[in-house]
């Protein structure tokens, strides 16, 4: 690591997350003066040219790679259109324990006077709320569901290589080209179209003004140093000289900002601050969930970088150098902050970009090229909070590649995390890509897959199947709220067979997700309506074509997830009560609700019961037929419930299996569950085992999970644990590539590890001082161990340690 | 019947790549630090874990001897009244009442190997048979490794080579790989610390080396015991004048993970004074042992 990375990276991590006011300040003032004078697309396009017009610009000490959401690194703006946060919000905001952010006095008055008044009956989140009816708004409050788009913006995208061969101002030209060619004469929605092409226009302008912004704030920082070296203010010729350095790197920044993203970049460095650029436009804009992406990272900087070796204009360290600015800029920008039930199902400051490295090209050759290599050596460098990384293992990528990411994954930092590109171009294909989208397709998020730079690919919410089976076992009454949910097809004790219950569980399945995809349908029209993305719509395949916005059919596919959680707690009971009720008839049904109702109260003598289900009971993860098929089965009739639904956008839901933190929020509002575990305890995540129910070893989870048809789903989750003593010699390294290898043989989509031994983790609880900056893998990303409440650590530790490998 | 007592899928560290290691139950030797208390006896046991009892009593309800009662240690076994019928193992819900070996289920064994073929092909794997020690099943183990060769695994067995020379040659005309464990270089002191001298061992080292079966030598590293640098020098002396070099000489450092499992029998942790010698130490016998396996 250079000096300068060194000093970067520090500033970054220690810099204290914050809330900045100033693009409310800005588009409160913008709305005032400007709403109902144009169409809504101008004026959110407009609104943002005056965001990218008047903001703060921040160039930093050291930096090669420039730009900033907020005024300064880790100042997050606020997004009053979509949700203004209440007086109240923001105290809780900066005043509670996990994932705090920080906000003066001074700033909490302004907001209170200048911009809550003015949103106040404005905004997204209340136009939702106001129309989602009551059985909704009963189920979302128990917690059978949650909702993405009540607080963020959809987003759930990465990009392809365009923006490596087209500038903004060749985006404006093929805009301007659709413009001219509108027909008012024989297309019903030329209007419509005009309107989002103007808007897109609009947004192409104010980043390229955004950019221009940089290059004089470089220009201007180099004339003061100039002077100052000039007028002979400095005595150490070695400071002379770094700052005569400086000036140079500012002159060159300001060169490079005046050409991109206004044009295609031509050097390594143009590339990555194009990305920066557009990154920072998505997500000032909106924002969107997952931030932005930059997809195949590696794949589109290698040509710029085999180019500048050759002629001799970059070094493999500078490469590396600007690479590692870059991933600190993206580590500057934390998640947008959360509150309510959406801070539960996602408690983190981490905002999901997770960079593909490795992988294919479009025409299915191996991606791997010596940037991907640079790459897994940034990370193990730089290793902060974010970006998230994930290394994309196909049957042609080298073991070479394959073994430098485990060694990465055994340094225990949680990523990268690892994907089979032969599973998800399936996958792709399967929703119906065409075959080279679905290989320029990758994932983003978590594990959610999709074909990058053409399709908007938006997460709705969690489901949670335990808690339908709950409500099942109580004829649809929810035991926690006494409220009636769900419908009323009997008693648990009323069930004379095991499929009677089943067929029960699936009707409550499919109660729940027609009722979730209703209000999502409505939501995302509100979307499509009130906020569409313009500058978004630029960058993704073919909004400019169509003339339509990111929300609203533009892109080339168009789908909606709801992803499912608890499939391993849930299969747990089913199996448990498939065997001791129905087969065995070990326990009546009426004996296991009350122990259920009790808690498996030690007092009323139900420990019993409950060592002899969970020491008894076919679980999955262990490779066993009997469980297995019933995950199986539970893993089709979700899909079938969920897929196929038509969204509003004239293409149709599809099944996913992510948890991110919400199996935590979920087992808490959940009672206890047949399978043994207690009330409020997490329920298990992704598509992972229950904590500690698989007792085979890793090779037997991944046969067990090797027989789900992940490639019908929308992406898959498996977490596993590690002990560091497993992985010490290369010949582990070796062994673990093996595994690696065989699951995505049996057809998985994705698998992550967490390489930590039960006693640091412990430890790290008693002393968290000691252990500032553990990484630890929650589901599908890194966080800091301790920036995760209590639950969500309990829920790490608790999950099966590997120790044989 | 041979008995098993454990059959760990996922082994890592038993051989090459990823493999499935069937523990036989019965050992010849009594090493003093022994890790698997037990596979000694050839017989089965039962074992208990008042860490995981939940003293509901169910196994005192269930067993027909009256050999069982409770005690502020937990649940204690008369073993003059038991009589191995298993109605307590049977009766306790979280498995602190465990049965320690069963019969070796050949189809059952090879049916499992199969399920793992593919991480065995990923990964250069294959079945280990270990123990206790497998050559004192010569019969069931040589069926094994017969059918295991036909279907095309790789097969490795962990053995003390404890046995006759006879056994050896007929086993290794049907091994891929022996993990060979050379616990003391000097037979009286061997014998003190394993209860057998070593001179039998020695000799099936040096015949498994003429035979030309790829073998690994390994060494359990036992502070006041064999942690010497005379032993490992002479350990060293001794690999070097063997016909064919070990692939690979690796030192296995003393660990007390065993230690509960003799509480579980039923017995009482003998005071030792054993202990893990440092990593400084563990590196010097590393290179003593590296230039005898190079010399040949």
């Amino acid at each position: 690591m250079t000096p300068r990375i060194d000093r970067l990276r520090k500033e970054s991590y220690e810099a204290v997350p914050s809330l900045s006011i100033e693009r409310a300040l800005i588009e409160t003032a913008f709305y005032k003066n400007n709403y109902g004078k144009y169409p809504i697309p101008v004026l959110r396009a407009m609104n943002f040219y005056e965001i990218c017009k008047k903001k703060t610009i921040y160039i930093g000490e050291d930096e090669l790679i420039v730009g900033e959401r907020g005024p300064k690194p880790k100042a997050v703006s606020t997004f009053p259109e979509l949700t203004c946060h209440s007086v109240e919000d923001l105290q809780v905001l900066k005043s509670r324990t996990l994932q705090p952010y920080y906000i003066s006095d001074e700033d909490i008055e302004q907001y209170r006077t200048e911009v809550i008044p003015y949103w106040e009956g404005r905004t997204q989140r209340e136009r939702i709320f106001s129309h989602v009816p009551k059985e909704w708004k009963e189920a979302y409050e128990s917690g059978v569901f949650t909702e993405f788009m009540e607080q963020r913006a959809p987003g759930h995208t990465a990009l392809d290589g365009k923006i490596y061969t087209t500038g903004m101002l060749d985006f404006k030209r093929k805009i301007q080209k659709h413009l001219a060619s509108l027909d008012f004469l024989n297309d019903p929605e030329a209007t419509d179209k005009q309107e989002e092409l103007t808007g897109m226009a609009i947004s192409c302008d104010a980043v390229i003004l955004f950019a221009e912004r940089h290059a004089e704030l470089a220009d201007e920082m180099a004339d003061d140093l100039e002077k100052e070296l000039a007028d002979n203010m400095f005595d150490s010729e070695s400071e002379i000289d770094r700052l005569t350095q400086r000036v140079a790197e500012l002159r060159n920044i300001a060169k490079t900002c005046r050409w991109v993203p206004a044009h295609a970049p031509r050097t390594f460095q143009e590339a990555i601050q194009m990305y920066w650029f557009v990154h920072l436009g998505t997500i000032t804009e909106l924002n969107g969930w997952d931030a932005m992406n930059p997809g195949h990272f590696d794949l589109h900087l290698a040509p710029f970088y085999d180019k500048e070796i050759a002629e001799g204009t970059l070094t493999r360290d500078h490469a590396k150098e600007l690479m590692s600015c870059f991933f600190i800029k993206v580590n500057n920008q934390p998640a947008p902050p959360k509150v309510g039930i959406t801070a539960k199902e996602s408690g983190t400051y981490n905002d999901f970009t997770n960079i593909n490295i490795g992988g294919i090209k479009s025409d299915g050759t191996d991606g791997v090229s010596e940037v991907s290599y640079l790459m897994l050596e940034v990370i193990n460098e730089v290793h902060l909070l974010q970006p998230g990384t994930s290394i994309h293992i196909s049957k042609v990528t080298p073991d070479k590649f394959l073994i430098a990411g485990a060694k990465i994954i055994r340094k225990g930092f949680g990523y990268p995390s690892v994907f089979s590109p032969d599973t998800y171009v399936r996958e792709l294909v399967n929703q119906g890509k065409s075959l080279e989208d679905a290989r320029e397709g990758g994932c983003s998020g978590c594990i959610e897959v999709g074909a990058f730079g053409k399709e908007a690919y938006l997460l709705t919410g969690y489901l949670n199947t335990a808690k339908i089976l709950e409500l099942t076992l109580n004829n649809g009454l929810d035991p926690l709220s006494g409220k009636q949910l769900g419908l009323k097809l009997g008693k648990a004790e009323d069930f004379e067979t095991y499929e009677g219950l089943y067929e029960a569980f699936k009707k409550n399945i499919a109660y729940f997700t027609d009722m979730k995809m209703r209000v999502n349908n409505y939501i995302d029209s509100m979307f499509a309506k009130y906020a569409p993305a313009t500058f978004l719509s630029v960058l993704i395949d073919d909004c400019i074509a169509k003339g339509r916005d990111y929300y609203n059919c533009g892109p080339r596919y168009n789908t909606s997830y709801i992803q499912c959680t608890g499939l391993g707690t849930t299969t747990d009971s089913l199996s448990a009560l498939k065997k001791h009720v129905f087969d065995d008839k070990t326990f009546s049904m009426s004996k296991i609700m009350e122990a259920l109702k009790s808690n498996f109260s030690q007092d009323k003598g139900y420990e019993k019961l409950r060592q002899y289900i969970i020491n008894n009971t076919p679980f999955f993860g262990n490779d066993d037929k009997e469980a297995d098929d019933i995950a199986v089965r539970l893993f089709n009739d979700l899909r079938d419930a969920i897929e196929g639904k038509p969204n509003i956008k004239g293409e149709c839901y599809h099944l996913n299996m992510l948890s991110t933190t919400c199996h935590v929020y979920f087992g808490k509002i959940t009672g206890a569950t047949p399978n043994g575990r207690f009330a409020n305890k997490p329920v298990s995540d992704g598509t992972s085992p229950s904590h500690g129910a698989d007792t085979n070893g890793p090779s037997a989870v991944v046969k067990s999970l090797g027989k789900l048809a992940q490639d019908k789903s929308g992406g898959t989750l498996l977490n596993i644990r590690m002990l560091p003593s497993m992985l010490k010699t290369d010949d582990d390294i070796n062994k673990l590539g093996a595994l690696i290898r065989t699951y995505f043989m049996l057809g998985g989509h994705h698998i992550q590890f967490n390489v930590v031994d039960t006693k640091t983790l412990l430890d790290a609880q008693k002393h968290p001082e000691d252990y500032r900056d553990l990484l630890v893998r929650v589901a599908g990303y890194s966080d800091y161990f301790n920036d995760m409440n209590a639950d969500l650590q309990y829920d790490v530790i608790m999950r099966t340690a590997n120790e044989s490998f | 019947m041979s008995l098993i007592f454990d059959i760990k899928i996922f082994a890592v560290h038993d051989g090459p790549g990823i493999r499935v290691s069937i523990f036989f139950k019965g050992c010849p030797l009594r090493c003093a630090w022994c890790h698997n208390p037990e596979s000694r006896s050839a017989l089965p046991q039962k074992m208990y874990s008042k860490k995981k009892c939940i003293g509901c009593l169910s196994c005192i309800e269930a067993c027909p001897e009256n050999a069982l009662q409770m005690t502020p240690d937990g649940i204690v076994t008369d073993c003059l009244k038991c009589i191995l019928c298993g109605a307590c193992v049977k009766a306790c819900p979280s498995k602190a009442m465990e049965m320690c070996g069963r019969p070796l289920d050949e189809e059952a064994v090879l049916k499992l190997l199969e399920g793992e073929r593919l991480f065995f092909e990923q990964s250069g794997g294959g079945v280990t048979f270990s123990g206790g020690e497998p050559l004192s099943h010569p019969e069931a183990l040589l069926s094994l490794l017969k059918k295991c060769g036909d279907a095309g695994f790789h097969r490795t067995v962990d053995t003390s080579l404890f046995a006759s020379a006879e056994i050896v040659k007929s086993i290794a005309a049907e091994t891929d790989l022996f993990l060979i464990d050379i616990k003391h270089i000097d037979s009286s002191l061997h014998k003190k610390f394993t209860g057998v001298p070593n001179e039998l061992i020695l000799s099936n080292i040096r015949l498994v080396a003429q035979m030309g079966v790829p073998y690994w030598i390994r060494i359990p590293l036992i502070g006041n015991a064999n942690a010497t640098e005379k032993n490992i020098s002479a350990t060293a002396q001794f690999i070097g004048t063997l016909k064919t070099a070990p692939q690979k000489i690796e030192l296995l450092p003393y660990h007390k993970i065993g230690d509960h499992k003799i509480e579980k029998l039923g017995g009482k942790i003998a005071a030792n004074d054993f202990y893990t010698p440092d990593e400084k130490t563990i590196e010097n016998y590393n290179k003593i042992l590296l230039s005898a396996q190079l010399s040949l």
